[in-house]
């Protein structure tokens, strides 16, 4: 692993004075992704600003109709909360079914969504909850944020303080995971909340997106069959050794249905 | 930089790099080499310890992330002759064949019995350790030690 010189700031405003005066600094929440990218050489920041310390960036806050979720909250916590349990719980069963014991132990939200990673779990969530990421600096809408594979909207230095996830009337997530990484190779987060029904995928595509043909399909109700025929257009789909595009393409169809149909039991 | 943290309820003050990793303050730094490293790539758990109450895979925290911190090893459980339940467990079921493995299963394994509350099949034993891979056992005899200590502890 290269050198770099570690940075532990008490306030969200000298964590973002230490990322603006280093140009390769990076932010370091549970380290779940940036420790293995440092030890790979994929980055090789001057310097690592740790957030564990930064005060007011972990914690769960539950209003009437919305659950705001702290950037620097280790998605163990989040699975057991009650809050979670209580307001939206197929979050807390997402959190609960990502990766295992100790990098639930460790890795955050904010972490999870600042990655993007293709195959994450909660972007799926932040998507088909229409979720907004709240930001040193702006709030930004979940269907603006997801920009492609490991590319999202956050301009340099740019840090995440809290998701505000709108509570659902009911909500269903279902994953197909691999079985050595325990990734989503497909997941899909149906909400019920609004005028319809809406539906986040991951693990498909480069980044989480909405299957909007299946939400005008379903037209507000929770109808599994429908997720066998609505139009999904696979061509930019991920193909690798797991799956292929047309595999994956089939796996969010049964994801899809699974989600829907718990969503209406 | 400057380190303070407590291991087996030892306070040490340490000088260490930025870049070291836990791990290598544990089996380096203060000799604790019962703490292994299988993958170093966050995968296998064979680096467990307990960090601030919760099961951590100390080959993926650096050095300034346990600051103040205090951590339990495998040497911090039990001692010959007074060993911890799921230690006793572990001998009593042949839950270890080469004994690699055992040192992160056994600390993920206390764990996940202090977080069940008493709500321990073996599906959820089996769930609970995926963090920890096993390349002798089958895990089998891993899952019955560990529901026999939860009864125990
Ligand atoms: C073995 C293993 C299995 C896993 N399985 C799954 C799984 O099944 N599903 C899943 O979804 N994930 C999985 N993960 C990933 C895990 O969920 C982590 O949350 C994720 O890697 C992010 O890690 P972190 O929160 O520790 O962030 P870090 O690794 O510390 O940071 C990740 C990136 O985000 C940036 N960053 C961190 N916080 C912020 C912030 N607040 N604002 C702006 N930028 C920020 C960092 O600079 C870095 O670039 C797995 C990881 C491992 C090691
Ligand atoms: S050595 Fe740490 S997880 Fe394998
Ligand atoms: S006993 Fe050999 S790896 Fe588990």
């Amino acid at each position: 692993m290269n050198g770099f010189d570690y940075h532990r700031p008490e306030t969200l405003e000298a964590a973002v004075a230490a990322r603006a005066g280093a140009p390769d600094s990076a932010y370091l929440a549970g380290g779940m992704t940036l420790i293995p990218t440092l030890k790979q050489g994929l980055a090789e920041p001057s310097d690592v600003i740790d957030l564990a310390a930064v005060a007011g960036l972990a914690g769960i806050g539950l209003e009437v109709d919305r659950l705001t979720i702290g950037a620097m909250t280790r998605h163990a916590d989040v699975a057991a909360s009650a809050e979670v349990q209580r307001a939206i719980p197929a979050l807390a069963y997402l959190a609960s079914e990502i990766g295992d014991a100790q990098v639930r132990n460790r890795g955050t939200l904010g972490g999870s969504l600042a990655n993007s990673d293709p195959a994450a779990d909660y972007p799926a969530a932040v998507i088909a909850l229409g979720a907004r990421i709240v930001t040193d600096r702006r709030t930004m809408a979940a269907d603006d944020y997801f920009k492609g594979l490991f590319e999202t909207a956050l301009e340099p230095g740019e840090l995440i303080r809290a998701v505000e996830f709108p509570v659902p009337r009911r909500a269903a997530y279902r994953k197909f995971r691999h079985p050595a990484s325990r990734y989503a190779v497909a997941g899909v987060f149906v909400a019920e909340i609004g005028e319809g029904i809406r539906v986040g995928v991951t693990g498909a595509g480069p980044c989480a997106f909405r299957w909007t043909a299946l939400e005008t399909a379903l037209a507000g109700k929770p109808a599994p069959a429908a997720a066998e025929t609505a139009p999904l257009d696979f061509r930019r789909f991920n193909a690798d050794l797991h799956a292929s595009a047309e595999y994956r393409a089939q796996l969010v169809r049964v994801m899809a249905r699974r989600a829907l149909a718990n969503l209406a039991a | 930089m400057k380190l303070s943290l407590t291991v087996n309820e030892t306070a040490h003050e340490l000088e260490v790099a930025p870049n070291a990793l836990l791990v290598e303050i544990i089996r380096g730094d203060l000799g604790l080499t019962g703490t292994h490293v299988g993958c170093d790539t966050s995968q296998c758990g064979a680096c467990t310890v307990e960090m601030d109450g919760r099961a951590v895979k100390s080959c993926t925290v650096l050095a300034g992330q346990a600051q103040d911190a205090r951590v339990t090893t495998i040497e911090g459980l039990g001692a010959p002759g007074n060993l911890h339940p799921m230690q006793t467990a572990f001998q009593a079921h042949h839950a270890l064949q080469c004994g690699f493995c055992t040192p992160g299963m056994i600390i993920s394994a206390i764990d996940l019995v202090k977080r069940a509350d008493g709500r321990l099949d073996e599906a959820a034993v089996r769930e609970g350790l995926a963090g920890n891979l096993c390349r002798c056992t089958g895990y089998h005899n891993i899952v019955e030690a560990v529901l026999a200590a939860a009864g125990q502890m």
